[in-house]
């Protein structure tokens, strides 16, 4: 794991961002980074808005408002091609892949190389061989092969690689061992740990906090639909970040800080306070 | 792909080059593994021809018949490939049958009762088309009512829409010469065999680059054995088809002669290999399956899904306007129950015994073809058999239900085996 320094400016940063579904306010003022060359873990108790928030950050739908800032720019996400086109890429929780498609033909899903109005075969397929090398991935029989008959490890491996195969900066993954065996769920850890060290800034969502501690260099703790803690890996133990999951504290960090601000609406629009708090400590 | 070092060519996944024994051995895991494609068509064909000249050596077998089935399938074989589209999003277009009947109207309308030239007509039967599949396509696509329910009201609808645009009458004759040699006439018997060396030339030569392309790639590929082998199989059956149809088949030549393939052939190869094309090697094609197998993945995948779904209600009723086209050909005339009855039947009919699924992301247009043909072949035997209509829907219904059955049960089994 490489020792995340705690100068470099986020490539992602949102900011006091809101989503609401009808009455139901599932993100509140969140504030979350992410760091090239680091996996950021996402980590919260079921509907504490990870989800919500990732998709959001993918433009499946906007915030309601709030700051989306990306490489220093503010910029407007709305739709999953603006986040492409800024290199930010999802592999979702329910695995967005088609069956009845070969391995190819998933990873160029909506991108298809074509040559002449005809779709380049050739191209694609030598492309998706050269990145599934990339990643070390060796356990497919043939990249021809329905993406139906693939175990639950090289689906996902499939998810991870199409999102790498164009220039992307930040890769997005929404509970990726859910699903996974042991071994497998190793495969797994190891590519996500190779896209950091790659460059990529890697966001991990995760219920395991073995996996958490075993690759992510940041944790970002959401509870209730708040960012109740952003702190780097190294600095908090296991218990605390179990602690700040099911009660959104432990000990200085956490919500002791953000209630109380809550408590006075004159400076919960402030989202920088409740931050910098935790990450003085 | 800039984060991601290119590997050494040995951590690449070899696929080896592979000969006719093993794309033989290929094809039998396909089947076995529930993806049995256009098999029970095929074997279904083989089967009824079979049984059908034994039963009637004199009648079924002779060219006369052959091309009179031909000429009987065309209008469900096109209507067929249009469902393709929409079956493999998953949906259904209950209304095609009445769509080629109102759009055959509307060119009747303008070829015989406005007197105009038949190309302005066959463009307003295909605009007709066109915009019934817009406005299923639009209220499927936007406002999500199911295609079920959308085209099962258009069926009824269309059906009013036909009766007052034939009005008093009873019928539209259909006159122009152009338009009714499209589904009775034949090419020339030299015409005909220019034709077929042309496309067993074409087929040869697209697979032979295609092979080549991926081979200096890199990449598997058949080898020329079984590229060659398949270029022989098509070659062989087409010369045998047209030398047949080469025949005299007059019932009397010295009054009349007729030979040589029916023009209808042509129509049909054309739609056949450019929807073919569409479907198999276009980014739409592409996204037409994938919306069939997985619309929300196609749509993270950031394909604009009710453009696609819209897309393929405008192809399918546009093929049955074509369908219509050839129905007046056919019948001389437009009446009220053109494209009704049983039309619509036979043509989901055919592409479900094609082997397109009723699940959707899974067909081919020569599915269409292949069921259309199986069809044709049933209605036709069973008429020299002089069975009686019941029978003939009984039997129909039950190779339909065979059908539907083979596609339910391979679907099982390819979930079992990991394919779908
Ligand atoms: N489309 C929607 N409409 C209404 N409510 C929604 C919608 N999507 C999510 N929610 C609600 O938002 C909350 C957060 O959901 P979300 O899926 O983001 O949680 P999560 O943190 O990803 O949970 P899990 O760990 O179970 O995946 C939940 O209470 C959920 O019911
Ligand atoms: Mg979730």
């Amino acid at each position: 794991m490489s020792a995340p320094t705690a100068d470099v400016p986020a490539l992602l940063s949102l900011r006091g961002v809101n989503k609401s579904f009808g009455a139901v306010h599932v993100l509140q003022d969140v504030d979350f980074d992410a760091h090239a060359g680091q996996v950021t873990a996402l980590v919260g108790d079921n509907g504490a808005g990870k989800s919500t928030l990732i998709k959001g950050i993918a433009g499946i739908y906007g915030f309601d408002h709030g700051g989306y800032v990306f490489d220093g720019e503010h910029v407007t996400v709305s739709n999953p091609k603006q986040a492409n086109a800024l290199g930010i890429e999802v592999v979702y929780q329910d695995l967005a892949l088609c069956d009845n498609l070969d391995i190819v033909h998933n990873l160029f899903l909506g991108r298809e190389v074509t040559k002449a109005g005809r779709l380049d075969e050739a191209t694609m397929e030598r492309r998706a061989k050269e990145t599934l090398a990339g990643l070390s991935v060796r356990t497919v029989k043939s990249i021809r092969q329905q993406v139906a008959s693939l175990s639950g490890g090289q689906r996902q491996t499939v998810a991870i690689a199409r999102s790498v195969l164009w220039n992307s900066k930040v890769v997005i993954l929404d509970e990726p061992t859910a699903a996974l065996g042991v071994a497998q769920t190793e495969q797994v850890l190891k590519l996500v740990r190779r896209l950091a060290d790659n460059g990529l800034a890697v966001v991990l969502i995760s219920h395991n906090l073995n996996d958490v501690f075993e690759v992510a260099d940041r944790i970002s703790v959401l509870y209730l639909g708040r960012c109740v803690a952003q702190v780097v890996a190294s600095d908090v133990t296991r218990n605390q970040v179990v602690e700040l999951i099911t009660s959104g504290r432990s000990g200085d960090l956490g919500l002791g800080a953000a209630a109380a601000l809550a408590a006075s609406p004159d400076t919960a629009t402030d989202p920088t306070g409740p931050l910098n708090a935790v990450e003085a400590s | 792909m800039t984060a991601v070092a290119t590997p050494p060519a040995s951590e690449q996944i070899v696929e080896p080059q592979l000969g006719v024994g093993d794309a033989v051995r290929d094809y039998v895991d396909r089947v076995r593994g529930g993806d049995v494609g256009s098999l029970p068509a095929v074997l279904g064909l083989t089967a009824l021809t079979i049984v059908f000249s034994v039963m009637r050596p004199d009648t079924f077998t002779n060219a006369f018949n052959f091309a009179n089935l031909i000429n009987q399938a065309s209008a469900v074989i096109v209507i067929a490939m249009g469902l393709v589209f929409v079956l493999l999003l998953g949906e259904i277009d209950l209304s095609a049958g009445f769509t080629a009947g109102t759009s055959g109207a509307v060119m009747a309308i303008v070829v015989t009762r406005q007197d105009r030239p038949w190309p302005l007509a066959v463009l307003a039967g295909l605009v007709t088309g066109a915009v019934i599949g817009a406005c299923i396509g639009l209220l499927v696509a936007k406002l999500g009512i199911p295609s079920f329910v959308v085209t099962l009201a258009l069926f009824l609808g269309l059906q009013g829409v036909l009766l007052k645009l034939i009005g008093e009458g009873g019928t539209i004759p259909m006159r122009d010469e152009t338009l009714l040699e499209l589904n009775n006439g034949t090419l020339p018997v030299g015409l005909g065999w220019v034709l077929v060396v042309g496309v067993v030339l074409a087929y040869a030569a697209v697979s032979v680059r295609r092979a080549q392309t991926r081979r200096a790639g890199g990449l598997h590929a058949d080898a020329l054995s079984v590229v060659l082998g398949k270029v022989l199989v098509l070659a062989v059956l087409l010369a045998a088809a047209t030398a047949y149809l080469s025949q005299e088949r007059s019932r009397n030549p010295a009054v009349t002669s007729i030979k040589g393939m029916p023009v209808v052939i042509v129509l049909l190869l054309v739609l056949l290999v450019a929807l073919n094309f569409v479907l198999g090697r276009t980014s739409f094609g592409r996204h037409v399956y994938a919306v069939g197998g997985n619309a929300e993945a196609a749509r993270r995948s950031g394909i604009n899904v009710q453009r696609i779904r819209l897309s393929c209600f405008v192809i399918s009723s546009t093929m049955a306007a074509v369908a219509g086209l050839l129905l007046a050909s056919r019948n001389n005339s437009i009446s009220p129950t053109t494209g009704g009855a049983e039309t619509l039947l036979y043509a989901v009919g055919a592409a479900v015994i094609g082997g397109t699924s009723l699940f959707g992301g899974k067909g081919k247009m020569l599915d269409a073809v292949l069921g259309g043909l199986v069809i044709a072949v049933i209605i036709n035997g069973m008429g020299l058999l002089n069975q009686p209509s019941s029978v003939v829907f009984m039997v129909t219904g039950v190779v339909l239900l065979v059908a539907a059955s083979v596609d339910a049960l391979s679907r099982k089994r390819a979930a079992a085996t990991g394919r779908v």
